[in-house]
């Protein structure tokens, strides 16, 4: 009895530690990720981007930041109070809880104590990040909802039409890669991808890969997928009552949406922290964790310059392509791509 | 339809093809050539340390020229105003003291000359117009300001430095071509 009370202080405190580097440092890469939009974005122009604030303007995000937080708080009066803040605060949380389940590297030995580097290894973690992801749209349905503005309302309709039609294939695409995988378990699933003779799954599944990708990227609601805040059309959509920090919540939410998605798609698909040509069972506990971690970072940083990348190539599509796309394309296409993985695997049997 | 010029192109209206309708070849094209984009050479010029230059018969913002003794060379004829197309010029004229030899070239001269730069279009008839050589468009781009009165440029504004007590500041105002 006294056995099962007594609380783990040190696990306790390594999770606590974990979380809160995990959090700032995703905080600190979204702001980053806004900088390297926008180099990226004038660079692809034969821009300069920004280049005033500090050398080479690194000091831009948190000029940005200071700006939102210093603008007027404005609520509309004939809107829900309550769930006027509710959206972004809900746009915020959900984008940082999927952190809880990626495994960023591997075990580290501190103190005589092996520290997982994961929050949470649950056997369901994929189950998981789709439930916290699609909770994410109640941001958008929310804030364009309370904004009580038919441009916000439209953005809210279209955000979660948009939720809905492309998580059907991404969650089919997702299938097939499970029946090779055999865990939801996304530290099994990269530990598997890391065994010698085993490639990356992106090579068993290239065509899930693809379907996955392009509905993460309608899932973050970026272009060419971004119509929720279509800004010729809806003027801005769901985020056009907001102001200040409010507004800054949402906009953030975006580029934490996208390194978790990055983060995600890296561990499913390219290894998550395995370093390629390197045996990590060959260096200390300590060497091949760092490793890993440099691994994975650099692998999401390529995903988050390809989201940015085809952002600023691509024109936003138009409504009725979405959903073809969406229905009569990608959905057909994870089912085909899922019942020939079946086949075979039943063939190898 | 006859074609009103040679560059008419048809518009291709046959329905997408295969590799059309699943987008990846156009998009994966379309990326190359942003990527190629990155690391073109800008055109940017970084304003305020470098300055772009200016063709030598650039209008900028105007002067009121002085002579080599440094007199002033308005002697408010007002052809300039007449030939202003904006209305954009007003002076009022008055009478050569005798002890004012040194500072005004002709027996009348402009006691106030004042441009309106806003209404002002940069034209270029004031300086053509002007028999006396007194008003010329410098190679200086008129500044910026909050308030419209700050925009009604009065002598103080726009005359040269004098060239004998400050040769620098009017080789400067004068600006290359002249
Ligand atoms: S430049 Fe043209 S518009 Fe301006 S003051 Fe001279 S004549 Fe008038
Ligand atoms: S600037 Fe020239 S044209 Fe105008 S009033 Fe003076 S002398 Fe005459």
């Amino acid at each position: 009895m006294m056995f099962l009370l007594t609380i783990d202080w040190a696990f306790f405190l390594e999770k606590l530690i974990l979380i809160a580097i995990v959090i700032t440092l995703s905080l600190v890469i979204a702001m980053y990720a806004t900088y390297a939009e926008r180099k990226i974005a004038a660079f692809m122009q034969d821009r300069i981007g920004p280049n005033r604030a500090g050398p080479f303007g690194i000091l831009q995000p948190l000029a940005d930041g200071m700006k939102l937080f210093f603008k007027e708080e404005i609520i509309p009066n004939h809107s829900n109070r309550f769930l006027f803040i509710m959206g972004p605060a809900l746009a915020m949380l959900t984008a940082m809880m999927t952190c809880a389940v990626i495994p960023w590297g591997n075990k580290v030995e501190l103190f005589g104590r092996s520290i997982p580097l994961q929050i949470a290894d649950i056997n369901i973690g994929i189950l998981y990040i789709f439930a916290v992801v699609s909770l994410g749209v109640y941001g958008i349905m929310i804030g364009g909802w309370a904004s009580n503005n038919k441009f916000s309302l439209l953005a809210a309709m279209r955000g979660a039409s948009q939720v809905i039609s492309y998580e059907l294939a991404m969650g089919i695409s997702l299938i097939a890669l499970l029946m090779l995988t055999g865990s939801l378990s996304l530290k099994t699933i990269v530990e598997q991808q890391m065994q010698a003779g085993h490639f990356w799954n992106i090579a068993y599944q290239p065509l899930g890969f693809l379907i996955f990708f392009i509905c993460a990227m309608a899932e973050c609601n970026r272009a060419p997928f971004d119509l929720p805040e279509a800004e010729n059309e809806l003027n801005m959509g769901y985020h056009q009552e907001y102001s200040s920090m409010k507004l800054g919540f949402y906009l953030f939410a975006e580029y934490i949406n996208m390194f978790i998605s990055s983060a995600v798609i890296v561990t499913l698909f390219f290894g998550g922290y395995d370093m390629p040509f390197v045996n990590e069972t060959l260096l200390t506990p300590n060497m091949a964790a760092l490793v890993g971690v440099i691994a994975f970072f650099a692998k999401i940083f390529i995903f988050i310059f390809i989201f940015m990348w085809i952002r600023w190539t691509l024109p936003r599509f138009r409504y009725d392509q979405l959903m073809n796309l969406g229905w009569k394309g990608l959905i057909l296409l994870a089912l085909a791509n899922m019942l020939i993985t079946a086949a075979i695997i039943l063939y190898r049997m | 339809m006859e074609a009103l010029t040679k560059n008419v192109m048809e518009v291709d209206r046959r329905p997408m093809n295969f590799w059309e309708k699943i987008y990846l070849p156009a998009i994966l094209k379309g990326m190359t050539i942003t990527f190629r984009h990155m690391f073109k050479k800008k055109p940017t010029v970084q304003y305020p340390e470098k300055t772009r230059y200016f063709s030598p018969v650039f209008r900028g913002m105007h002067i009121l020229n002085r002579d080599e003794e440094g007199r002033e060379r308005c002697t408010a004829c007002g052809l300039c105003a007449v030939a202003c197309p904006a209305e954009a010029i007003t002076m009022e004229a008055a009478e050569r003291k005798p002890d004012e030899a040194h500072l005004y070239r002709e027996e009348k001269y402009a006691a106030r000359y004042e441009i309106n730069m806003l209404r002002c279009i940069f034209c270029g008839l004031c300086e053509e117009a002007c028999p006396k050589d007194a008003i010329y468009l410098s190679q200086t781009v008129t500044p910026a300001d909050y308030a419209r009165k700050n925009f009604i440029y009065t002598k103080n504004d726009l005359l040269i430095p004098d060239p004998v007590k400050d040769p620098e500041g009017f080789a400067k105002a004068k600006g290359i071509h002249q």
